[in-house]
């Protein structure tokens, strides 16, 4: 089963040189520490600022310079800053080449649910139903099952929807699968997990081609 | 032109009751500090406010909420305070969730002279019930309209005596969006300079949209999650 920073770095290899990425909070953040090197990647903070740096050394952080989950950053050599409006414009224009997010649930034909649980506190979506409407390819980042062993890999999302047939692929911490018209397919295995665990931990339509391979690292 | 106030309690006295209000910022970066100050002094309540986030628990909108100035939020994500978690709850605060770019595009609209705008964020969620969805090359959309507020206030690094701004790093955010679709902006810089101090090509947002600019006094600029990494 991958760790958190496993999902991260399988992730990391779907990167390309040049792609303007935008990552969400959580797993997906996790991402830019595996960026291959040699490789430029722009991330896109959707705050208002392309080519987000990392963390500032202690001491020089700027109140006036953070991303979009709040926490203290800095710029890079060609980072640019805009407002919120044309943040959102370049996403709902396609510019950004890969979204990557969370999620509480996908469905087999692609739609998410990643911002609300009825009868508990509601913070809100933020940027999310954005991202989702309009990007070309969304990568979900999430945990296969529940606590319990519920799966999340669903036919049909349960919770409040943020996006209708979106999700392009999804990295879980027991495998890879690609998201098309006849629901999910397998392309990897975690290490260590069979088929078998991944189709009892799947409730949505999975396709398992006759060789899966297990994830490299 | 006088656009010049000496201080956020001049600047915003005419604000009553009742208003629809407009607040930069995104969390607690770039927030107009010394308009709320204000706001809370003045004691105007019933108050609707427009804003991406609602501050925390004892900084940024937050301090309205504890006064209890505020009837309804309009924002993409809240809920960083137990205040406004519980008035919330018990039905004190009316609360309008709607994405992020939906809310900076509904600005911008109201600053462009757009009624309305389409945007397919929300299609085929709760966002778009009673919304009007029109379909253009295959896809669908919503429409949004363009926000109507009375006051806008924003905060700029630096401004001029005509009401010119620049703003700083991602505090720009919201707030050049709102300071054009306010029907009165209130503009509070960090550093009020003289017009014809500020290089034109440099300027984010034109004076023509800024009623009344001051110079705001001890700002705060809290940090909301201060991530560092140790220097070796």
């Amino acid at each position: 089963m991958l760790t958190k920073e496993q999902i991260a770095q399988r992730i990391a290899k779907e990167l390309k040189d040049g792609m303007y990425v935008n990552l969400g909070i959580g797993i997906p953040t996790l991402v830019a520490n595996y960026i291959p090197e040699g490789m430029t990647i722009t991330l896109q903070s959707e705050n208002g600022l392309l080519g987000m740096g990392p963390f500032p050394f202690e001491g020089d952080e700027d109140p006036d310079l953070i991303n979009a989950g709040k926490q203290t950053i800095t710029t890079i050599p060609g980072s640019v800053f805009f407002d919120s409006a044309m943040s959102f414009g370049m996403i709902r224009a396609g510019k950004v080449d890969l979204t990557v997010l969370g999620a509480m649930e996908v469905a087999d034909n692609g739609d998410i649910a990643n911002w609300k649980i009825p009868g508990k506190m509601v913070k809100g979506m933020g940027g999310a139903m954005d991202l989702v409407a309009s990007a070309k390819n969304i990568i979900v980042a999430m945990q296969h099952t529940s606590r319990d062993g519920t799966s999340k890999l669903l036919k049909a999302c349960t919770l409040p929807i943020t996006g209708l047939q979106c999700v392009t692929k999804v990295v879980s911490n027991l495998g890879v699968f690609d998201i098309q018209a006849e629901g999910f397919v397998l392309r990897e295995r975690a290490p260590g997990i069979s088929v078998n665990e991944i189709v009892a931990a799947t409730d949505g339509r999975l396709v398992v081609p006759n060789e899966v391979p297990e994830m490299q690292f | 032109m006088q656009k010049v106030y000496a201080n956020a309690d001049e600047a915003i006295a005419d604000i009553r009751d009742g208003a629809t209000l407009m607040l930069g910022g995104f969390g607690l970066c770039g927030i107009p500090e010394n308009g709320i100050a204000a706001l809370v002094r003045s004691g105007v309540k019933n108050l609707t406010c427009i804003s991406n986030n609602a501050g925390v628990d004892d900084f940024g909108i937050g301090l309205m909420l504890q006064t209890k100035q505020v009837k309804k939020m309009i924002s993409s994500y809240v809920g960083e305070n137990a205040e406004f978690e519980r008035q919330l709850l018990s039905g004190e605060l009316e609360v309008e969730l709607i994405p992020q770019g939906t809310l900076a595009t509904r600005c911008m609209a109201a600053g462009y002279g757009m009624p309305a705008v389409f945007t397919p964020a929300g299609v085929g969620t709760e966002v778009a019930e009673g919304k009007e969805i029109r379909t253009f090359n295959g896809k669908d959309y919503l429409m949004e309209m363009a926000f109507d507020a009375d006051f806008a206030l924003v905060k700029a690094w630096k401004g001029d005596t005509h009401g010119n701004l620049v703003f700083k790093a991602t505090a720009r955010n919201f707030n050049p969006l709102m300071a054009m679709a306010g029907k009165v902006t209130i503009a509070e810089v960090e550093e009020l300079v003289p017009a014809g101090s500020l290089d034109p090509d440099q300027i984010h947002t034109p004076g023509i949209y800024v009623h009344r600019i001051f110079e705001g006094t001890n700002y705060e600029k809290r940090i909301e999650q201060r991530t560092v990494k140790p220097r070796n």
